[in-house]
């Protein structure tokens, strides 16, 4: 007499341990268990998938530590036509033209950097040199895109605010 | 009562009966105090002196931290040629980083209102705390340049090739976490520097949205901007970010790296140790061998080795060409251990890491580079953004990950360039990619690039984004190594010859962006011919 094995669910009462090697004894029931070990086996990497989405949502920020992003740049009248404005602290410009108020972010399109604004009005970037029009259009450089001409509002207080974290179409300007 | 005294034997000193007067069961308690420390050392290190073969075997196997090696170890894998060291000098300079890391957490501060003030206590004030600094600036300098030199030397000498083409993609994946590490650490000391060149950093992540832009998706599906708010956790530099470096940089990336280090080095056993000529063991005893005063090695058969499959270590005939690995390796790894900590103990002593002024967000840095390693990117990158600082090293980092894959054949395992042929074909690669990047670098700082031309200031974006002088070099490079395929018959010589030209093209670009690149990015012959602000 071989000796005798109690294996689990699937074979049940004696088995000797030498028909365990004669796999047809075993197939009717094969097909059962590859899908019920298949359908485990991807319920938990189902779970484990899940359970890492959720870990790494978290990195994710849903409010944003600058989440006030309206700046105000002070009372309307306090600018005369034909002035421009810098506010380091937002590295934007504000101008006023006959057309009324604008503001350009000077952060350069490339990378990041701060775009100095020359005494011809036009834009350099000091870090590939990328340059910027007296409007922010790309005139050379790597940079993708112009500088961004940010949404100007007037708050109600009656303030104009510069929104850092929305741009609008070139040439938009605020009426005042 | 008397079998029972017979039975439990004492030891040596023990007396059997005792009687009144004797020192007893006291001066066992003498005797053992005094011999505590042998019997310490005996408890810890089970075997004794390692001097017979057996005991030597039991050195290695018998300890936790050197059970990784063999018990034997083929005398080509101690030769100076084979490795150069750089393995384990890249192991012992990522100890070293843990343990000055370890003593400047005791005092750094990540918060963007004390991390620079406690740069400068730990520069000014801590004691000792300057040397630890510096040692460990130099040390994650130097372990970028040991791990792509280490790579350099596995790809010459064929070790990528099967049945190692696995730790070749670790070994990738170590060479990723480690320029992540000092990515991640350039930020820590929140000057100047760091801020903008993370700044910069931080926007390459987000530079797909120039693909995204271009096929206008970003609305909905904004991967770059995604890359750069997790890596900041804001849309700027801030306190939120410098607390996701330090964390990566404290906590996770050691940790990962650790793991991928040591299942680096169990796969090297696994493979059957480092990669050998053929030609290594048709010698019978070599004069390692003999001179190292072992005594002739028994053949004989491992019975786990049958589990594996493959070539395995000291099977059969190898073995004559081993010797012990205690003391023969540890005296390997000791030299390498002391010219490395020595070379870094000197500089940290002799040159002082830098630190810029506190980080401005208002003024960049002007030029901002960022560290040497990462210098020829950020020339690629001042073409354009996404190519230069995403598209091609991905392309780079997958390319090399594929080398073991598309080049299979077996010989010449173990030989420096696979032989004459490849010597040559290493060379002529060498001069070819120089003379295209250096040619292609003088085109450019000559006549511009494409936003420079009436011609073609006016071309769509995406022409810009993907055409990158970078992208013609890997083109070019690409083309180079599909030609010696075919000239050479050869996929082994394809792979030298692409290597060749990507590891001189990262030289002469490295060397340009470092020496070359002034304020504005502009070309200037030397430091000192920069204009004086
Ligand atoms: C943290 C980084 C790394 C450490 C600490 C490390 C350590 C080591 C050590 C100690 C060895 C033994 C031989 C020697 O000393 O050269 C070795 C072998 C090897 N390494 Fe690395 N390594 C690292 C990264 C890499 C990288 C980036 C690659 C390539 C992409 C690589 C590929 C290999 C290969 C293929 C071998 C086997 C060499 C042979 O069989 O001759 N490793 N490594
Ligand atoms: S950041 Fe302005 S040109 Fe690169």
């Amino acid at each position: 007499m071989g000796r005798s094995y109690q294996l689990g669910l699937f074979i049940r009462g004696d088995v000797d341990v030498k028909d365990l090697h004669q796999a047809e004894r075993f197939k009717p029931s094969a097909t059962r268990r590859d899908f019920l070990g298949l359908a485990a086996a991807w319920s938990a990497v189902l779970a484990f998938m899940m359970a890492m989405l959720g870990a790494f949502r978290l990195p994710m920020p849903s409010v944003f530590p600058e989440s006030d992003s309206k700046v105000k740049l002070g009372h309307p009248n306090r600018f005369e036509i034909g002035t421009s404005t810098y506010y380091p602290k937002h590295q934007l410009w504000l101008f006023r033209d006959e057309q009324g108020f604008y503001a350009i972010s000077s952060i350069c399109t490339h990378l990041g950097c701060v775009a100095e604004r020359k005494e011809n009005g036009k834009f350099d970037c000091p870090c590939h040199g990328s340059k910027f029009s007296v409007e922010g259009e790309i005139e050379g450089g790597p940079a993708p895109k112009g500088l961004l001409w940010l949404d100007l509002s007037v708050s109600p207080e009656g303030v104009l605010v510069a929104d850092t974290l929305s741009d609008v179409n070139v040439g938009t300007r605020l009426t005042a | 009562m008397a079998g029972m005294e017979t039975k439990s034997t004492p030891d040596k000193g023990a007396k059997p009966v005792r009687q009144v007067g004797d020192p007893g069961a006291l001066g066992d308690f003498g005797a053992n105090l005094l011999s505590t420390p042998r019997s310490f050392m005996r408890s810890m290190v089970r075997h004794g002196k390692p001097t017979s073969d057996r005991a030597k075997s039991q050195a290695v196997f018998g300890n936790f931290f050197l059970h990784i090696l063999p018990v034997r170890t083929h005398v080509h894998s101690i030769k100076a040629a084979t490795t150069l060291g750089l393995g384990v000098a890249t192991l012992v300079l990522f100890i070293l980083l843990c343990v000055t890391g370890i003593l400047l957490m005791v005092y750094y501060k990540p918060s963007v209102d004390q991390a620079y003030a406690s740069m400068l206590d730990i520069a000014h004030v801590v004691p000792s705390g300057r040397l630890m600094r510096n040692i460990h600036r130099w040390s994650a300098h130097a372990m970028v340049a040991c791990v792509m030199l280490h790579m350099a030397r596995a790809f010459y000498t064929s070790a990528y090739k099967g049945p190692r083409q696995f730790n070749w993609v670790i070994g990738m994946s170590l060479f990723v976490l480690t320029l992540a590490l000092s990515f991640t650490g350039y930020l820590l000391p929140w000057d100047q520097l760091a801020y903008w060149a993370v700044t910069i950093g931080a926007n390459i992540a987000q530079s797909p949205r120039e693909l995204t832009d271009t096929l206008g998706i970003t609305a909905v599906f904004d991967v770059g901007g995604m890359q750069k708010e997790l890596l900041l956790g804001a849309h700027y530099v801030g306190q939120e970010a410098l607390i996701r470096f330090y964390v990566l940089h404290v906590m996770v990336l050691p940790l990962v790296t650790s793991i991928m280090i040591a299942v680096h080095f169990w796969r090297i056993r696994k493979d059957g140790g480092l990669a050998r000529p053929i030609s290594a063991d048709a010698v019978a005893a070599s004069p390692i061998a003999s001179s190292s005063g072992d005594s002739s090695p028994q053949l004989k058969t491992y019975g786990l080795m049958s589990l594996m499959k493959g070539r395995t270590p000291a099977v059969n005939l190898e073995i004559r060409n081993t010797v012990t690995t205690w003391p023969n390796v540890m005296y390997v790894i000791g030299a390498a251990t002391m010219v490395t900590i020595l070379a870094m103990v000197l500089l940290g002593v002799l040159f002082d890491a830098p630190l810029s002024e506190m980080a401005n967000p208002a003024v960049p840095e002007n030029p901002a580079k960022a560290p040497w390693y990462f210098l020829g990117l950020q020339e690629l990158v001042s073409y354009s953004a996404f190519m230069g600082g995403v598209g091609i090293p991905a392309i780079v980092v997958l390319g090399l990950a594929l080398v073991p894959y598309l080049d299979r054949e077996k010989e010449d395992l173990g030989i420096w360039f696979s032989g004459r042929k490849g010597r040559r074909v290493a060379l002529t690669s060498a001069i070819f990619s120089t003379v295209v990047v250096i040619g292609m670098l003088w085109f450019t700082v000559s006549y511009g690039w494409l936003r420079n031309w009436e011609s073609t200031a006016h071309v769509p974006q995406i022409v810009i984004t993907l055409l990158n002088p970078g992208t013609v070099f890997v083109v070019l490079f690409a083309v180079w190594s599909v030609i010696t395929v075919k000239a050479t018959s050869s996929t082994r010589m394809g792979a030298i010859a692409l290597f060749t030209c990507f590891l001189v093209g990262f030289v002469i670009l490295t060397y340009f962006a470092t020496v070359h690149r002034g304020p504005n990015w502009d070309f200037y012959w030397s430091k000192a011919a920069w204009p004086v602000h």
